[in-house]
């Protein structure tokens, strides 16, 4: 007891108090200086500990067409989601999914290197069947990361019939992103833009911008429950769209094109060059490419030969042959080289001498004297050689360079394919390794030599005849100003001229007056056998051109058609009925009459006989 | 119910604090198992800490009637006891739970329990027999051999499991009852000295400028301390300081992670500062009032760690806020004040040693515990006494506070 007197037992009681006294307030001071000093710092982390951000994608613009009929729209379709994790278990949780997801293990590597990549939330995929979301969803705690939202789905009501111009969307690419046309601050990667065609052209007026939600999720990235403490952004859905486009003609143009056959067919307003269809064989669904396509489809139109992705009304390029003679003739009335009445001193044989070798006529017995008109009618060589070299090579280039015939057409589509067509003599040192004679102009006066045209041009250039001689751009979208185009000095004489030379081609003893005879309309046009390099050799027919314009009786013409067909042979056969049959179709609904007995002159005669119209008419048969 | 408890003498203030934060203790666990994201273990956890808390009381009734002599009596049997069951732990031992990779448990049939907490009551019932018994107080180094060899049996054998947080413990029984033991503060000091030289020796020159002031300490302390003994702290300190870098060396990294993520969690947020980090969340949250009870988003969204045992304190912190924080530490603080003031109220050496070693381990555990939560401590494996959940820990600490009124009524 000695050791323990009273006064010992306080001085060190006292000892311990202050030690106690010293954990203590040290203790007090940590948690005031975390909890009181620095609450509002903690919170905000608790906040981004356990809150999500979440883009809610918003629904692009809608698509409509001339008549305010629906191209392109967005239904409610469902994405599967999977939240950012490590990427070993979203690994794991990709590969358990692959039972009810079609999921390849490439695109789980890319799922998972995009994660590392971009480190948000990945989408697994945009657009899944209601079996795939039934599935996850009844193995909720099994797919605890994965989220399934609503988001809009694209739907292309013209399906087929008008995919290469619409064009489709799918989700940005790794190359797309940041770049010009894909600002970061507007676009985040899973966004879905518009990959070609006037999804393309006009992405930044379709894209809303997306919204955002938050999710509360746990420790392990799983989600809780949606979030609504914080004020989330609701998207804005993007800008609609109303294009010069005609659905009904496109699916019209679709319905009546050869199945078998491929080509091309332009059809635009002569009255301000807006265009009414755009269509290129073979097509294919653009709502296969929503949502990601299908990697074995994908392949195949890839490696189809016939190139069903590729849009030849824009991108192919053929020798316009006899269409471009309107051309030479319209070049040639500009310069003044030519009267339309006069006649070619020099008659058409069936061949022309001309520096020191015969150019032939496509008749080998001739079409004797002929005038601008008659001409154009007959398609004869000889008067467009002798045209040819009134108007000279250089001013032939010259001229031909001014109407764009080596440039694009400026339409509203991300991709268009530039003319060929030599813009001086160079053209054929640098090309050919020789420099270019006079002769030159013989060929390229009837529309063969080195020039090539989309169908599209040549449409703009027939467009011009329809009009006063200028040709402003096609144009996709109503109500833009695409520049001022082109034009040809023509006085009404010329025009006239040149009108009658087509009228001519479908007159009763014309080539194309089975395929260029209508019941209540008037068609202008021209036919064009174009060479190609399978046909040279005897492979293959030649392509087939129609180019023409159709209005009602001694009207203005009201629409302008080209239709090419690849390996046509023909193009009053072939060609010809496409462009009177699609001009019949949509002159009829525009003057409101029924569209159910379309038929060109040679359907009525293989099925019933001389229709009433044509006596009525022609007050003959032949 | 005041009266039951006069009745057997008892101290008032003491055991209703302690039963009010035991009630708190089951709230909490209650609260922690509130969570959105379902867990089996927590979930219920509250219904078993009330029965083990049912448990407690029975043994807190029953050994309130104990004599105080049988308690000195018993000391060394259940001394002896409680080492045979550490060892077998190393043995037999199972870890539990969130601490599987440890030896700590031992199964009886249905019943789990871990000797440790059994070894710190026996170890301060032995200790403060030995220092009772002493005629003088402890005035050398040598003096403090028996103590320290008495203390380091069984803590040695807890650091075998591993389990740092009860070794801790046991170094702040030893302390406290040496401190009662009228041992002069400079020898304790000068003990723990090679500690300190143990990390200062990461700088040469800081590490130097200590050994020099630890030197001239020694020289004016000459007169109380042999020879022999100041050389031995010299010693201690040099060999400290020298083995610090091979010792850094031949941690395994994770532990010195853990070393590295207390002086900044940021160093390693995903793994080793995990805890720290997502508990000072959780607290710092909660700011001053709190996110209201059952309401915290970190424990509800499962980002904290370990939240009904050892983080059970960042709960109390993220729900109830600085409020409800400052008002528990201050309820720890009065039940250590009492301990402390019913030890000088008691002439008996036995009894006050006694109620000194109970202060020091649950001062260690709620200095340890609750500051580890806001990253004032290094992350250590220990529960808050009373609040946590953990059945033979809220048991043997209410064998404690049995213990602790029994020997203050009696001494």
């Amino acid at each position: 007891m000695r050791i323990y007197p009273p006064h010992v037992r306080r001085s060190r009681a006292h000892g311990a108090l202050v030690i106690t006294a010293g954990f203590i307030g040290l203790l007090l001071a940590a948690f005031f200086r975390v909890q009181v000093l620095g609450s509002s710092t903690w919170a905000l982390r608790a906040e981004s500990n356990r809150l999500r951000q979440l883009p809610m994608p918003s629904p692009r613009g809608t698509i409509y067409d001339r008549n305010g009929m629906i191209l392109a729209d967005n239904v409610p379709g469902y994405a599967v989601t999977l939240l950012p994790g490590p990427p070993d278990s979203i690994r794991a949780t990709l590969e358990r999914m692959a039972r009810y997801v079609d999921l390849p293990p490439e695109r789980i590597d890319r799922l998972v290197a995009d994660l590392r990549r971009y480190g948000r939330e990945l989408v697994v995929d945009a657009d899944a069947d209601f079996e795939v979301v039934s599935a996850i969803e009844e193995r909720r705690s099994e797919f605890p990361d994965v989220y399934i939202e609503m988001r809009p789905r694209r739907r292309y009501l013209a399906g087929r019939a008008a995919s290469h111009v619409l064009g489709y969307v799918g989700e940005i690419t790794a190359d797309e992103l940041g770049s010009d046309d894909f600002p970061e601050e507007r676009y985040e990667a899973g966004a879905v833009v518009g990959k070609t065609g006037v999804e393309r052209q006009y992405e930044s007026t379709l894209q809303g911008d997306p919204g955002v939600r938050y999710v509360e999720v746990d420790a392990r990235g799983r989600i809780v429950g949606d979030f609504r403490g914080v004020t989330a952004r609701p998207p804005r859905s993007g800008e609609d769209l109303h294009l010069n486009l005609d659905l009904e003609l496109q699916r019209w143009i679709h319905h009546i094109f050869p199945d078998s056959m491929r080509g091309a067919v332009v059809a635009l307003d002569p009255a301000d060059g807006g265009v009414l269809a755009l269509y290129s064989a073979p097509t294919f669904d653009p709502n296969d490419f929503v949502g990601g396509i299908d990697a074995s489809l994908w392949r195949e139109l890839n490696t189809d030969e016939r190139t069903p992705l590729f849009d030849r009304s824009v991108l192919g390029l053929y020798p316009p042959a006899s269409t471009w003679k309107l051309a030479t003739a319209g070049i040639a009335l500009d310069l003044g080289v030519v009267r339309p009445e006069e006649y070619m001193p020099e008659p058409c044989t069936g061949v022309f001498f001309w520096g020191g070798r015969p150019w032939r006529c496509h008749r080998r017995d001739g079409h004797g004297y002929n005038n601008l008109a008659q001409a154009i009618g007959n398609s004869c060589d000889v008067y467009f050689y002798q045209l040819g070299l009134r108007i000279g090579l250089d001013r032939m280039l010259g001229m031909a360079t001014e109407l764009g015939f080596s440039r694009r057409c400026g339409v509203d589509l991300p991709q268009e394919n530039q003319g060929i067509f030599p813009a001086s003599r160079d053209y054929w040192t640098q090309v050919w390794g020789y420099s270019a004679r006079e002769g030159e102009a013989l060929s390229l006066a009837i529309g063969q030599g080195p020039n090539s045209q989309t169908p599209l041009k040549m449409a703009q250039f027939y467009v011009a005849l329809a009009r006063d001689g200028s040709a402003p751009p096609p144009t996709l979208a109503q109500g833009i100003e695409l520049g001022e185009g082109w034009s040809l000095s023509l006085d009404s004489a010329s025009i006239a001229a040149l009108r009658e030379g087509l009228r001519m081609v479908t007159a009763p003893g014309g080539t194309a007056h089975l395929a260029g005879t209508l019941e209540h309309w008037e068609v202008l046009g021209k036919t064009g056998t174009g060479q190609n390099p399978q046909s040279l050799q005897g492979l293959a027919p030649d392509h087939a051109w129609f180019a023409g314009m159709v209005g009602p009786f001694g009207g203005d013409p009201e629409i302008v058609v080209v239709a090419l067909v690849e390996f046509g042979r023909s193009g009053s056969a072939v060609a010809a009925p496409i462009v009177s049959k699609a001009a019949d179709f949509y002159l009829r609904r525009k003057h409101g009459i029924p569209v159910d007995t379309i038929q060109t002159l040679g359907e009525h005669l293989r099925t019933v006989g001389w229709p009433r119209w044509y006596r009525e008419r022609f007050g003959r048969t032949q | 119910m005041t009266r039951l408890f006069e009745r057997w003498s008892l101290d008032p203030g003491l055991v209703i604090s302690i039963l009010a934060l035991t009630l708190f203790g089951i709230a909490m666990i209650y609260s922690a198992g509130v969570v959105n994201v379902p867990n089996p273990v927590t979930h219920d956890a509250w219904i078993r800490q009330s029965v083990w808390f049912v448990l407690a009381l029975v043994a807190f009734t029953l050994l309130t009637r104990v004599p105080l002599r049988w308690l000195e009596w018993v000391a060394l049997p259940s001394y002896v006891v409680s080492l045979v069951l550490l060892a077998a732990t190393l043995v037999v031992g199972t870890g539990a739970g969130t601490a599987a990779g440890v030896k700590s448990w031992i199964q009886l049939g249905p019943v789990r329990f871990q000797p440790s907490e059994v070894s710190k009551i026996a170890t301060i019932l032995m200790l403060a027999r030995l220092l009772s018994q002493r005629e003088d107080r402890l005035a050398s180094l040598r003096d403090m051999i028996a103590p320290s060899m008495l203390v380091a049996l069984p803590l040695a054998l807890v650091m075998r499991q591993p389990d740092l947080g009860t070794a801790m413990a046991f170094v702040g029984i030893l302390f406290a009852m040496l401190y009662w033991a009228g041992t002069p503060v400079a020898l304790l000091a000068l003990v723990a000295s090679p500690v300190a030289s143990l990390f200062l020796s990461y700088d040469t020159m800081v590490w130097s400028a200590y050994i020099v002031v630890v030197i001239l300490f020694l020289y004016f302390y000459r007169s109380r301390l042999y020879f022999f003994e100041s050389l031995m702290v010299v010693l201690a300190n040099f060999a400290a300081g020298t083995i610090a870098r091979p010792l850094w060396n031949s941690l395994a990294q994770y532990q010195r992670n853990r070393i590295l993520v207390f002086l900044d969690p940021e160093v390693d947020p995903r793994n080793a500062g995990y805890q720290v980090i997502q508990s000072k969340v959780a607290i710092g949250s909660g700011g001053l009032l709190g996110k209201g009870f059952t309401e915290g988003t970190q424990k509800r969204f499962d980002f904290l760690p370990e939240q009904h045992t050892d983080f059970i304190f960042s709960v109390v912190g993220e729900e109830l806020g600085f409020l409800g924080t400052a008002l528990a530490i201050l309820a720890f603080a009065w039940v250590l004040t009492r301990l402390i003031r019913m030890a000088q109220e008691s002439p008996d050496p036995f009894a006050g040693l006694v109620l000194l070693g109970i202060f020091g381990a649950w001062l260690v555990h709620i200095f340890v515990n609750v500051g580890m939560t806001v990253g004032l401590v290094p992350i250590t494996g220990i529960p808050l006494p009373f609040v946590s959940y953990g059945g033979t820990f809220l048991l043997m600490s209410w064998v404690a506070v049995a213990i602790a009124v029994r020997v203050a009524r009696e001494g």
